[in-house]
């Protein structure tokens, strides 16, 4: 391969990448230095990057990493249990489906994160508050796409179910929502990103918590170069999140 | 005649009907149940006021001039935020569907950046823009910039390529490439991301004016649960998800219908 065709193929493009992030960081260094941009608003990327390892060990980011990561944990867990019961409960009742159905997708389409001045009234500052809200905030896709994978399974396997005279119950277990997963897991990787984004949104808006309150802490000590550091680790986390998600979606829809 | 159609519609689907008297049903219920919560003393005084004490604040709302006001400089941060990122947000999806080189070189930052909690930018926001109505503009910007540059570059891929090929052969500047051809080529993807634009536009600027504001929806917001005014809390969040999510859908179909 010549260097112009190398340079034109994929891992060209993905080098061009990498590279134009650098050199914006080196820009901003060299503006910086030069006094182009004030460096009380905007510190030396090389200073962020020095105050990383300050604040992971200072601020204790393990741990809040841990926090963030519980009430995650929660909310998907309570997305899983509610988001899909009430999605098998619209299938089952199709009646209540064509009822709710659009319900929910105003819901899905509504700035939930909004209430979470009535959610602190309701729960008080506290890690419910954020893990209610990253759960309010995930539900509608997960209830969606459950109903869309139930719905869509395919009449053949549903036959096969009532001539071995399944009951509705092992029906559901048996048939139904082993061919509804790919779809319910599309819903919860949804779910999850929406509640992630949210939670730390949260945490951050109400100063409590792991990752988001770090941010706010920093910020409010005018601690510029932990404040871009702390940002970029968050940048980095939901990154690596919204990449596993991804992946363990990918690997659990092998046939797509 | 449209009666006429009307009823025989109604008739021939005996279904609609049942569906209707359930969702009454169902709003019954929710109403009922709120109602009962808020006499049975269960849950702290005014957490749950009376549907009568939200209804009040929502009348006192809408009658208070000031609100009109909050609500216009909401309105226009919004509207600017959508401007600089919907504006930006469409040119770089267009650049990036419209390259295949470049789409591979960029298009996964913007793919990985669109997922993260944009409220985190606000401290820097603030440094950048100030406390006052630039800051909220920005945030605006930057919640709205990812997924209206995401659908518009998906829109540009999608474009049949004899459209293309037709503009190209009529020799058309690379601006009427992108009025004449591009634009209402891509248009379903294009509305798609400006309404998930302003979605997330909307999330944005509020949040922002919760956290550090003295003025816009979201500052009354904080208000209301500063001074522990629940019925105003209620009454504010009401008319803000009408307001969204009509905004949404006129949008949508305002839109769709000038395509």
């Amino acid at each position: 391969m010549t260097l112009k065709a190398w340079a034109r193929s994929r891992g060209g493009a993905r080098v061009l990448g990498a590279v134009t992030v650098v050199a914006l960081i080196a820009g901003v260094e060299a503006l910086i230095r030069a006094g182009f941009i004030n460096r009380f608003i905007v510190p030396l990327p090389s200073q962020i990057l020095a105050a990383i390892p300050r604040i992971i060990v200072e601020e204790n980011v393990l741990h809040r990493f841990w926090q963030t990561a519980q009430e995650i944990l929660w909310a998907s867990l309570l997305l899983a249990a509610v988001g899909i019961s009430l999605g098998a409960l619209l299938h089952r009742f199709r009646i209540l489906r064509l009822a709710c159905e659009t319900w929910v997708a105003a819901l899905a389409a509504a700035p939930i994160v909004l209430m979470y001045p009535l959610f602190l009234v309701i729960f008080g500052r506290s890690a419910t508050t954020i893990v209610m809200i990253g759960f309010a905030a995930g539900l509608a896709p997960v209830i969606l796409k459950t109903v869309e994978g139930l719905s869509g399974t395919r009449r053949v396997l549903i036959d096969v179910g009532r001539s071995f005279k399944l009951s509705p119950s092992q029906q559901f277990w048996k048939i139904l929502l082993p061919a509804a997963l790919p779809s319910v897991f599309v819903g919860l990787k949804l779910g999850l990103i929406f509640a992630m984004i949210n939670i730390v949104g949260v945490e951050f808006l109400i100063n409590f918590g792991g990752l988001g309150q770090l941010i706010n802490e920093l910020a409010e000590r005018y601690d510029l170069p932990g404040t871009y550091g702390a940002i970029c680790f968050v940048i980095l986390a939901s990154i690596v999140f919204f990449d596993v998600t991804e992946r363990l979606e990918q690997w659990l829809r092998p046939s797509e | 005649m449209a009666e006429t159609l009307r009823v025989s519609v109604a008739v021939a689907n005996p279904g609609a009907r049942r569906v209707t008297l359930v969702r009454v049903a169902i709003i019954a219920a929710v109403l009922l149940g709120w109602e009962a919560l808020a006499r049975s003393g269960l849950l702290f005084r005014d957490v749950v006021p009376s549907l009568t004490a939200i209804g009040a604040a929502v009348a006192r709302l809408l009658a208070n001039p000031d609100f009109y006001g909050n609500l216009g400089i909401t309105a226009a941060e919004i509207g600017g935020a959508m401007l600089i990122g919907g504006l930006s947000g469409l040119a770089t999806g267009i650049l990036l569907g419209a390259n295949r080189f470049l789409s591979r070189a960029y298009e996964s930052l913007i793919y990985y950046l669109g997922p993260t909690p944009k409220i985190i930018f606000f401290p820097v926001m603030i440094m950048w823009f100030g406390v006052g109505s630039g800051s909220k503009i920005a945030m605006g910007a930057v919640s709205c910039f990812f997924p209206i540059a995401i659908s518009a570059a998906s829109g540009m891929r999608q474009i049949d390529r004899v459209l293309i090929r037709v503009g190209r052969s009529f020799r058309a500047s690379a601006w009427q490439m992108v009025t004449k051809i591009y634009l209402p080529a891509m248009r379903q993807p294009v509305v798609n991301g400006l309404r998930l634009g302003l979605g997330v536009a909307i999330i944005g600027t509020l949040l922002a004016e919760t956290k550090l504001s003295n003025r816009g929806i979201g500052y009354l917001i904080i208000q209301a649960y500063a001074t522990f005014d629940m019925p105003r809390m209620y009454a504010l969040l009401i008319v803000l998800f009408v307001l969204a999510i009509g905004a949404n859908a006129f949008l949508g179909r305002g839109l769709a219908d000038h395509a």
